[in-house]
């Protein structure tokens, strides 16, 4: 009778909560200079998964962090759970149900699994000391609710980037939260770790938790994700369920227009070996690598994340040089001991990492854009020819379509691709021979994509022998005349543009 | 509507202000409290007195041409500990070659009465070589900026005390003695920083500098011999601590081994409230020179409001760190734009 009676309170209950845990409404987020949301809205129902789709600069990222609290709207509602709320702060978020999943995770790293997750809510015992032991017990629950198998007592400097993501949700968890937003969690797992994770939230979405789920990877959200909206230019574009459209519905939706050519190569004349590398060696990194690159050519680079292509392009540029084999350019041998010999023999490099490797964040788009010129053009004396430079920024900012305000902007505050194309503006104003590129598209939005294609397709038009390194296995294809391939480290096959498929790479990159 | 037809008008009415308007309004404030305080506590106009003005600026254009080579320091993300002891070092040997033969005890009692360009060229190379260790210990062992300073910092030093067994060197000729006298610190000083500022600017030494700071890695990538390049920025802030150790011994006749004592953090303040960054890439030498000015009219101000020197450093203190505390905020507002 008891449980009876219970089950039709709890249907009671389940009758008045809300289908949506949280609503949003004419939501309006302005910057200095940009209006990053406008009249957005957004509805996240119980036990779903819900994406937010959008090019860079779309405004999701501003909409989540809105949503956990980091900023507050200049107008517009959010009621969470049927109420109307003020969130004050990342930690009022979080403690009214809302948890976020930073992309770069937050856990201190020389603290304990446990620590972390308890952190300011610590058990202690009577005397007011922190209980280690009712900390950890309490951690191993609730990883066993989870299914995670890590050491409450691990300190997480140890833990991979996956097991470190375990734990943010696990902590997310622990604060009964039922918002949990997720940005892009999959950019650095492997896998299996994916499966993991999808495994995970599948569950949190059966415990009826509402998850927003941020992402540039299209099978995923089909894979994961029940519902999606589309953002475009701050603005709301529209919300369905993810069974009902196809790939290039979202597509279509995201950029407003049709993309139909993805990867616009054009047939480009093959001139002579340019760049020839033999027996190339980094001990313990690569070994006897070997290829040729002609003018006009892309040569495309695939293989699996650590299987040593990104080294090979750091030992061609001389970022890091390699201890044996050889590097001729035009037939010459040249020894690649550093950058700034490689940029002398015409070489560029556009680095995989734009943050780490690539941009001057403190600096406006102008420093970042004229750089590497500087070396060898505009300068007298030491001058720099500002008004001469400055033309040849502006014609690049153009032909590159690069979203900025001005030259003054810093270039902080452009979004990824826009980033990466002042990137690749500060190579091409080098006038380079030999271009290499490490991951040219990645975490950019697909219109920016395909405008950088056209640019290297282009470029390898014009004579340009270009390197090309990509994990998006219909890049390389769609791309490169040529494709070798590694793993662990050797070479493990160069395929032609007319008997490369997904299937052959795969085997050779795999096996 | 495009993002771009958005942003466009609102980035006209955002046209930056330069920088340094927060810092020159700061110095305006400072001056204004001065005079309102004067007119309070003494009775009198604080700043409608040229002499203090002058015995203000002279006080500081020593600070201010250290401070325009830590600045640049500073730019690349590093620090220099050791300006105050090279001064020290400076004096001491420079003098040691511009003594007059009128005295009896020089050093080098054959090399009395030199011609000036001797003292000169022997301090500025002292200078730039102290600097060029530095910059070679950072570069070449990868050690922090603060270790390898500090390790010069304690050696000049020690190099300064030792010399002379920790006599004064005294007695200069009188044309070793003009480059202190009159107005001439306060002109070197302007040149100094006039050069330099312009160097920062316009030239590739000065957008090398600032890419170094900005991300040393990509500045890599991008061809920038770093290793180089720090080197001669440690060695072009050597340069200017050995021109300041001249110009304060030229001045006070006299060189002594607890000279310049530390005047390497006077610098780093007078860069920091000039808006230079501590974490590297930003920074402007016009920002420094008004932030010694803003040191020397605190330091002035004091004294003519006869507050005790010990309340002096007490507000010094609170004002270095206020002025890190405020670019802080400056910053973030920045970035959340």
């Amino acid at each position: 009778m008891v449980t009876a009676r219970t089950q039709e309170a709890i249907e009671r209950v389940k009758a008045a909560l809300p289908d949506a845990v949280l609503e949003i409404e004419g939501i309006r987020k302005e910057f200095p200079g940009v209006v990053a949301l406008d009249n957005v809205q957004f509805r996240l129902r119980r036990g779903t998964v819900h994406a937010l789709m959008g090019e860079n600069g779309a405004g999701k990222s501003t909409l989540m962090k809105i949503i956990a609290g980091i900023y507050t709207p200049d107008r517009g509602t959010i009621r969470l759970r049927g109420e109307e709320v003020r969130l004050a702060g990342p930690l009022d978020a979080l403690e009214r149900g809302i948890a976020m999943i930073h992309q770069e995770l937050a856990l201190m790293p020389f603290m304990t699994v446990a620590e972390n997750i308890w952190i300011r809510r610590e058990p202690r015992n009577p005397f007011g000391i922190i209980d280690h032991a009712e900390m950890a017990a309490k951690t191993q629950a609730l990883f066993d609710r989870l299914n995670i198998q890590i050491d409450p007592l691990a300190e997480v400097r140890f833990l991979t980037v996956a097991q470190r993501q375990m734990i943010e949700i696990a902590k997310a968890v622990s604060y009964e939260s039922d918002v949990l937003i997720m940005d892009e969690p999959t950019s650095a797992l492997t896998e299996a770790e994916v499966e993991h994770l999808f495994k995970i939230i599948r569950d949190l979405r059966a415990r009826g938790i509402g998850i927003v789920y941020i992402t540039h990877k299209m099978n995923e959200l089909f894979e994961i994700a029940d519902e999606f909206s589309v953002f475009r230019d701050g603005t709301y574009v529209g919300t369905h369920a993810s069974s009902d459209v196809t790939r290039d519905d979202i597509i279509r939706m995201m950029v407003g227009r049709e993309i139909t050519d993805m990867f616009p190569k054009e047939v480009a004349e093959i001139g002579a070996p340019v760049l020839q590398v033999e027996k190339l060696t980094l001990n313990g990194v690569f070994h006897d690598i070997s290829f040729e690159v002609r003018a006009g050519e892309i040569f495309g680079l695939a293989g699996l994340v650590g299987s040593g292509r990104s080294n090979v392009a750091e030992a061609l540029f001389g970022v890091r040089p390699a201890t044996s084999g050889t590097i001729r350019i035009n037939g010459r041998e040249v020894d690649m001991a550093s950058p700034a010999v490689a940029m002398r023999e015409g070489m560029a490099f556009l680095t995989e990492d734009r943050k780490d490797t690539g941009c001057f964040l403190p600096l406006t788009v102008r420093e970042n854009m004229q750089i590497a010129a500087l070396h060898d053009q505009h300068v007298r004396l030491g001058l720099v020819q500002q008004r001469e430079v400055d033309a040849r920024c502006a014609e690049m900012k153009d032909a590159l379509r690069i979203k900025t305000p001005d030259l003054d902007e810093r270039i902080e505050n452009l979004s990824g691709g826009n980033q990466q194309k002042v990137l690749l503006a500060r190579w091409l104003m080098t006038k380079p021979r030999i271009l290499i590129l490490d991951e040219p598209t990645r975490g950019i939005d697909v219109g920016a994509k395909a405008e950088i294609h056209r640019l290297i397709s282009k470029l390898a038009k014009d004579g340009v022998a270009v390197v090309m390194i990509s994990s998006e296995l219909p890049e390389v294809l769609g791309m490169s005349d040529r494709i070798m391939v590694m793993h662990e480290g050797h070479a493990t096959g160069i395929l032609d543009r007319a008997e490369a498929d997904q299937v052959k790479i795969m085997e050779l990159a795999a096996r | 509507m495009s993002n771009l037809d958005v942003i466009e008008p609102m980035a006209k009415t955002r046209r930056r202000l330069p920088q340094e308007l927060n810092i020159l309004s700061v110095l305006i404030g400072v001056a204004l409290v001065f005079e309102v305080l004067g007119w309070i506590v003494q009775g009198q106009s604080f700043l409608a007195n040229s002499q203090r003005l002058t015995i203000m600026i002279l006080q500081v254009a020593v600070i201010g041409i250290i401070a325009v080579g830590v600045t640049q320091v500073i730019i690349t993300g590093g620090i220099d500990l050791s300006s105050g002891s090279v001064v020290a070092m400076t004096a001491m040997i420079t003098m040691s070659f511009a003594q007059t033969s009128d005295f009896a005890r020089a050093i080098y009692p054959n090399l009395t009465d030199m011609p000036v360009i001797v003292p000169l060229f022997i301090g500025l190379t002292l200078g730039l070589a102290a600097g060029a260790v530095n910059g070679v210990l950072i570069s070449k062992t990868g050690i922090p900026p603060f270790i390898a300073t500090l390790g010069m910092m304690v050696a000049a030093r020690g190099v300064a005390k030792w010399y002379s067994n920790g006599q004064p060197v005294s007695f200069p000729t009188k044309s070793f003695a003009a480059i202190g006298s009159g107005a001439w610190p306060v002109v070197i000083f302007l040149c100094v920083a006039a050069f330099f500022h312009f160097a920062l600017r316009y030239t590739r030494y000065g957008k090398f500098t600032y890419a170094i700071g900005a991300n040393p890695q990509a500045a890599r990538v991008s061809g920038i011999n770093v290793q180089r390049h720090l080197i001669k920025v440690y060695a072009v802030a050597g340069l200017l601590s050995g021109l300041a150790g001249i110009v304060t011994c030229a001045r006070a006749g006299t060189a002594q081994a607890g000279m310049g004592i530390m005047y390497e953090l006077d610098a780093i303040t007078a860069a920091v409230i000039g808006g230079t960054s501590l974490s590297g890439g930003q920074g402007r030498i016009f920002g420094t020179v008004i932030g010694t000015v803003i040191l020397g009219l605190m330091m002035s101000g004091f004294t003519f409001l006869r507050i005790d020197a010990y309340y002096q450093e007490m507000v010094k203190g609170g004002v270095i760190v206020a002025a890190v505390v405020a670019d802080n905020y400056r910053a973030r507002k920045r970035s959340k734009a």
